[in-house]
């Protein structure tokens, strides 16, 4: 009986074949485009989430704002600098695992000329506390990094990026060698790569570390600081921890309590928390224009078959007189939309697999920008899922309208 | 040569109304009608005589209001959907004007459609097809569409599809409204050698002619039963090999 059908339905979708292959490619599209987004979605994702998971999600940092509100006497708009002594008041504060202060000259994201020999470049150049390297995950390519000796005999010494060693040396080793940091020179004693992937991660690659108090007493600061970094301990929140320091900071810098830009600050646990709505996002978006272009491919099944009803409307009444009933009637058509939807749906999904594999394999491993794109044994599955209904869906209404067909006024001669 | 036995076919007492503008329009007016089997009866009218709404009753595929039907011994009253499908499917043998083949299967395949309605195997179908198939002459034609058949062919294949679930009554609406005289009295032989053979036929017709070769006319007026009359048998206008060859 099953057979019987599948035949009959093959049969009837055959007879018209560019009408058939037509209506096929809408639900063929919309399931190859729903199978492309989520593989490519997945790879973005995975790319995303591994860059973020390589920095500590719980670290905070601070760096001096502008006040916008007159408090205890001082006026708004009153510039706040940090110094080494608001350094050692956050370093008091309880709930800290590793805090460091750093500075960068010439200000946020100048860059300065550094020679070496008759090579020459535009790179950061900060003045680093050993800590630094427990609060940004870094992977050493060679050398050592600061030390606490570095800061207190205010050694000139530095750690590269490797960027900076590539474009620099060309090739040669840089450890021992001198770089010209504006008249000054130091001596390379170890290069980092950064683990991100991304532009935070090229910045990293250009940045020349310095000791801090090296460089407060070549380039001249004083105990000025740029940012104070810090991650919380595990237990506490970097969110709760970033208000915490930051209390500390309004007071001694005579800032109103509400006035939130005085003291600017950033903690991993908003970014993480963004990214993760950015996907999420993502996510119902890629459903939502999937399941769109899936819905007008249902659509146009669901039409065409409206149409196969009335062209077969004497078919239809002959059926029924012959021993059909209504029920049978209805399982025909739902068979015959179920099936080109299922169809058309399988070679969307194998085509979109194809797809998604070929680039994947094209890209080769772990792509910086996508990863390695695949489709979710359970995506394609839900796929399947929501094409079989869809395919029942579709054929509902032109059965209803085939149930309805009156053999007497259907094999009426004309 | 009526039978004593129970007849195939028995009306009491059927009427039937359609709603015209609030108001009943009675079409069937308290109609008595018994047919036995073996008989070949034709139903005269006009159009408005209501002898389409007589057709649609008999082949269960309207209702009546009052009165009773007795098709095979079973009173078909008030059927579900589901029954009438049923008594259709394996009592009744239908033969339309328009043929009402369906142009994808070929003509074994339009024959053995009612018997995919009573679950039989493909295999069986077959075997029961053919030999419908044989009976009307056209086993040679078993792969054809209907699109490659002729007129006359066209009708053959639907009559071998009245036939194949052995149904106790065929009805066949206007047979030969669209074929050419010859062709005609070729379909009209055909059913009268499947009355020969102890099957019941009644057709309904408005052509004088073709009512003419059946052995009984029943002729319908206003929805009720005007006339009744017995037409003695006759030899066949044409020898059947010409017919055969004329139908070809």
């Amino acid at each position: 009986m099953i057979l019987d059908l599948g035949a009959e339905v093959l049969a009837v979708l055959r007879r018209n074949p560019l009408r058939t292959v037509l209506t096929a490619f809408g639900v063929c599209w919309g399931l190859l485009m729903l199978i492309l987004l989520l593989g490519f979605g997945e790879g973005l994702e995975a790319v995303a989430v591994k860059n973020f998971a390589r920095s500590s999600t719980n670290s905070v940092f601070f760096w001096g704002g502008r006040t916008t509100m007159p408090y205890k006497g001082y006026r708004s708009g009153r510039r706040i600098a940090f110094r080494m002594a608001d350094f050692e008041a956050a370093s008091q504060v309880p709930g800290i695992d590793q805090i460091a202060a750093r500075v960068q000259l010439g200000g946020w994201r100048s860059g300065n000329i550094v020679t070496v020999g008759t090579e020459s470049g535009s790179y950061n150049v900060m003045g680093e506390m050993p800590e630094y390297f427990d609060i940004t995950p870094v992977v050493w390519e060679g050398g050592r990094f600061l030390n606490v000796l570095d800061l207190e005999e205010q050694r000139k010494v530095a750690v590269i990026g490797t960027s900076v060693k590539e474009e620099l040396f060309r090739g040669k080793d840089p450890l021992g060698q001198a770089i010209n940091i504006q008249g000054v020179h130091f001596i390379v004693v170890g290069v980092l790569r950064s683990s991100r992937g991304d532009e935070r991660g090229d910045r990293e690659n250009s940045t020349i570390h310095i000791p801090l108090s090296t460089f407060q007493k070549a380039f001249n600061m004083e105990d000025r600081i740029g940012w104070i970094l810090l991650t919380a301990r595990p237990e506490i929140a970097a969110g709760a921890m970033e208000d915490r320091v930051r209390s500390v900071f309004m007071e001694r810098h005579g800032v109103h309590p509400k006035d939130v830009n005085a003291i600017r600050g950033w903690n991993a646990q908003e970014e993480m928390e963004r990214i993760a709505n950015l996907f999420l996002g993502i996510r119902w978006f890629v459903w939502f224009v999937g399941a769109a272009t899936l819905l007008s491919g249902v659509v146009g099944v669901s039409n065409i078959m409206l149409v196969i009803v009335r062209e077969r409307t004497k078919e239809i009444g002959l059926r029924r007189a012959l021993g059909a009933t209504r029920m049978t009637v209805v399982i025909q058509i739902v068979s015959e939309a179920l099936i080109l939807t299922l169809l058309a749906g399988w070679v969307g999904l194998m085509g979109g697999v194809a797809l998604v594999e070929g680039v994947a394999a094209w890209l080769g491993p772990d792509h910086e920008l996508v990863g390695s794109p695949r489709v979710d044994a359970s995506a394609a599955l839900i796929a399947l899922v929501v094409l079989v209904a869809a395919g029942v869906f579709s054929g509902l209404l032109p059965a209803r309208r085939a149930a309805r067909i009156h053999p007497v006024e259907a094999l009426r001669s004309e | 040569m009526r039978s004593m036995a129970e007849p195939v076919l028995q009306l009491r007492a059927l009427s039937k109304a359609y709603q015209v503008g609030g108001r009943p329009l009675p079409v069937l007016k308290s109609l008595d009608l018994d047919v036995h089997q073996g008989e070949f009866t034709s139903i005269m009218g006009s159009s408005g005589s209501g002898k389409s709404t007589l057709l649609n009753v008999l082949g269960l595929l309207d209702r009546y209001d009052s009165g009773t039907y007795h098709l095979g011994g079973v009173l078909a009253k008030d059927l579900s959907e589901r029954r009438a499908a049923q008594l259709r499917n394996r009592m009744l043998g239908f033969v339309f004007q328009a043929f009402h083949l369906i142009p994808y299967k070929n003509a074994w395949e339009n024959v053995a459609l009612p018997l995919t309605y009573q679950r039989v195997h493909r295999k069986e179908r077959y075997r029961r097809a053919m030999a419908v198939l044989e009976r009307v002459e056209l086993a040679d034609r078993a792969d054809h569409l209907p699109g490659e058949l002729s007129g006359g062919q066209k009708q053959r294949v639907a009559i071998a599809r009245a036939l194949v679930s052995e149904p106790t009554l065929i009805l066949a609406d206007e047979p030969t409204g669209a074929l050419d005289s010859a062709t005609s009295h070729l379909i009209i032989d055909l059913l009268e050698e499947v009355a020969d053979e102890g099957r019941t036929v009644v057709v309904v017709t408005h052509e004088p002619d073709i009512a003419e070769r059946t052995r009984r006319i029943v002729r319908l007026h206003d929805g009720v039963i005007a006339d009744d009359r017995l037409i003695p048998r006759r030899e066949r206008s044409t020898p059947p090999v010409d017919a055969t060859e004329a139908a070809r």
